[in-house]
């Protein structure tokens, strides 16, 4: 604690140093402006309609979509993949960087963390959208029903159903957990509801030395368990498609192919989202140049390992020739979805490798375009593996064409809109960047970094005495 | 007893006439979706007749593969419903239950013969055309996936007149709505488990082909190949 005196002109959170950080770090939660509602009212507006518009396709049936007899999956399975893939990166580069102890991360984890839970409630309402019968879903949950009939656990559905849902529980422990001293440090500094809300999920926590010790054990253990689970679930995604018999998805490639895409895509979105903060929160000091410059090396580096894995996926299947791929490929290539493959082949590879490997043009301004760049290229893969294969099947009739309609238009911004929703009120409720975790790399950091240096010089070497003897 | 239904269909009898499909919509309640879900590629029918061309003009000719469901022994659709809506049942044939089904399309996706069809809406049949409706099996609601289910109501109901009578089913009590209407009598319907069936005996034609067995499907419904030749 600072011994600093009283100082009246401040606000009486900023008269310590470390509350002056508080309150600058929590700021979202303290004052509510215009434009805040604003937001919430524009993404609101936008999720109603989209309600409005899934309530109009429950009642009326999924012809209102752009759907037809070969192509009956399309832009909501493509979300469902994308969304998903968007939320492997929060948790698991939040987890891969506690673990390396990347001195760095601080300010980079929370927004991360938050990140994986919302795109993972969006990424989790779509397969219940996607159904033709959303009011039968409960018959995909394994209850004890009159029948005696349980979910078929062969179908990749339902290991995708358990895998979401195992992710979606454990990214959001994982945020709460993370959450813990912030939110005690919350309940001493508030008053009202709001001391008796941060009470009750602060858990107690009134950083005692055996409480941190006891944190610090269950944020690693947190940060082990929750790195296979992230790998597996978007293995999971990625066997929705690959164990069909479907031309251009039954392929093994798919579930690492996928995982790499994933993690593209998700530092690609915090990239986007640390920038937003930055500009809205004025976090310049504590969001520096240097933390965009090492994620966007990292979004450099996945650019090239999923232009790699794009790259051996198709040669695979062109040096194959065999029919039914080839028509698929075709189509991809030179057919009808030949615009949307080009478009991210340049959003996905091109743009990063040009803007992200030049040290002039990797400025905020250059990240932001590089990071948009890919969000889109990356909702385009998602089309483009989805689509084509189903417009092509084995046999010619039927084939067919898939235009999106305005419900399935609708239905994807209804999904953005939960998604900034749900981190305007996060926002409102709690710190964007995680408090503690950047108080503890102030005390803890240097040390760390220097002891760690050191450790990595050479031994001294035993200084020569004269005389063999101890040898 | 233990079944084993299988479909033959002679591809040098059939003219494409199309003659099965209309009689499969008139016995399963298969709506009709009308011109402009046509359009959209959402027909519903569960038997289509594909045309391929061989040869150019003016020796083209065409050759004509209807493709009903393959009931298949291994069927791809099966494992993947979620809810096992789609199963095999004691006859070995891949049915379908309506109720159950919540309408991933999952299933449909996993099919190699795109024989499965989709409800995309409350089909409606206006008066007097709903006097038509068979009320041996449910009209479809939106939302659930639907097949050829071989005609499965007729089955029954040859298992109940032979229970009734105390006898075993004969040979030709079964007959789908397809089989039967099959002008040129190209098609033929019959249980592979009676070594004395008309299907039995046809099936050991050397001419005899499954669709896309190299999937290892194991499809119930066998072809018998066209030959070429002078008079055909």
């Amino acid at each position: 604690m600072s011994a600093e005196a009283p100082r009246a002109d401040v606000h009486h959170l900023a008269q310590t140093d470390e509350a002056a950080m508080f309150e600058r770090l929590s700021r979202s939660n303290l004052v509510t402006t215009w434009k805040w509602y604003l937001g919430v009212a524009a993404a609101g507006a936008v999720l109603l309609w989209g309600v409005i518009v899934f309530l109009y396709m429950a009642m009326v049936g999924m012809g209102v979509t752009g759907y037809n007899r070969p192509v009956f999956w399309g832009l909501y399975e493509a979300s469902l993949v994308f969304w998903i893939g968007l939320s492997h990166s929060g948790t698991l580069i939040s987890a891969i960087l506690r673990l390396t102890h990347a001195t760095w991360r601080a300010p980079v984890l929370r927004g991360a963390e938050a990140m994986t839970a919302f795109t993972l409630v969006v990424g989790g309402l779509i397969p219940i959208i996607h159904l033709g019968r959303n009011w039968r879903v409960y018959y995909a949950l394994p209850y004890p029903s009159s029948r005696e009939l349980w979910p078929n656990m062969r179908s990749p559905l339902m290991w995708d159903a358990m895998a979401i849902t195992t992710y979606l529980i454990g990214s959001l422990t994982f945020l709460y957990v993370g959450m813990i001293p912030d939110l005690a440090l919350l309940r001493d500094k508030s008053a009202g509801w709001r001391k008796r809300f941060y009470s009750a999920l602060s858990l107690g926590f009134r950083g005692t030395h055996a409480q941190w010790r006891r944190y610090h054990v269950a944020s690693t253990l947190f940060a082990i368990l929750i790195i296979p689970i992230a790998v597996s679930v978007h293995s999971i995604v990625s066997w929705d498609f690959a164990m069909a018999k479907v031309p251009g998805w039954h392929s093994t490639i798919f579930a690492p192919y996928f995982v790499v895409g994933a993690i593209f895509s998700g530092i690609a979105a915090i990239l986007v989202l640390m920038i937003v903060f930055r500009k809205v929160f004025h976090l310049e000091r504590y969001l520096k140049l240097i933390h965009f410059n090492y994620l966007s090396v990292l979004l450099l580096v996945m650019s090239l390992l999923w232009f790699y894995f794009t790259f051996s996926e198709y040669l695979t299947s062109y040096y194959g020739h065999e029919p039914n791929e080839m028509r698929v490929f075709w189509y991809k290539f030179s057919g009808a979805f030949a615009p949307y493959f080009w478009t991210m082949v340049t959003c996905n590879f091109l743009v990063p490798l040009i803007l992200l490997s030049n040290r002039k043009t990797r400025t905020i301004p250059g990240i932001l375009i590089a990071s948009i760049s890919v969000i889109i290229g990356m909702w385009l893969e998602r089309l483009i593996i989805v689509v084509p294969s189903l417009a092509n099947p084995r046999l010619p009739y039927p084939t067919g064409i898939y235009i999106p309609s305005h419900t399935e238009w609708m239905l994807f911004l209804g999904g953005v809109s939960v998604f900034i929703l749900g981190y305007m009120m996060f926002a409102r409720f709690f710190p964007v960047i995680s408090v503690w975790e950047i108080q503890e790399g102030r005390q803890e950091s240097a040390k760390t970094v220097t002891e760690r240096i050191t450790s990595y010089m050479p031994d001294p070497q035993p200084r020569y005495t004269g005389s063999m003897e101890n040898e | 007893m233990k079944h084993t239904w299988a479909m033959a269909i002679d591809l040098d009898r059939c003219t494409g006439c199309g003659a099965c499909v209309v009689a499969c919509n008139a016995e399963n309640n298969i709506p009709t979706v009308g011109e402009v879900e046509a359009g959209k590629s959402r027909l519903m029918h569960w038997i289509r007749v594909n045309r391929y061309w061989e040869g150019e003009f003016p020796e083209a000719q065409a050759i004509y593969l209807p493709i009903p469901c393959m009931q298949c022994e291994r069927a791809p659709c099966e494992l993947v419903c979620p809810v096992y809506a789609t199963y095999h049942n004691e006859d070995g044939l891949n049915a379908m239950v309506y109720n159950r089904c919540i309408g991933t399309r999952y299933c449909a996706n996993n099919c190699p013969y795109s024989v499965r069809a989709f409800n995309w809406y409350d089909y409606k049949w206006e008066k007097p055309l709903d006097e038509q409706l068979s009320p041996d099996l449910t009209v479809r609601s939106r939302g659930v996936m639907e097949k050829c289910t071989f005609c499965i109501q007729r089955i029954r109901r040859a298992k109940e007149t032979a229970a009734e009578e105390g006898r075993e089913i004969r040979d030709g009590d079964v007959v789908p709505a397809c089989v039967q209407t099959c002008p040129p009598g190209a098609m033929l319907f019959g249980d592979l488990a009676d070594p004395h069936s008309e299907i039995t005996r046809k099936l050991k034609d050397p001419r005899r082909f499954r669709l896309m067995e190299h999937l290892g499907t194991e499809p119930r419904v066998v072809y018998l190949k066209r030959q070429k030749g002078a008079g055909r």
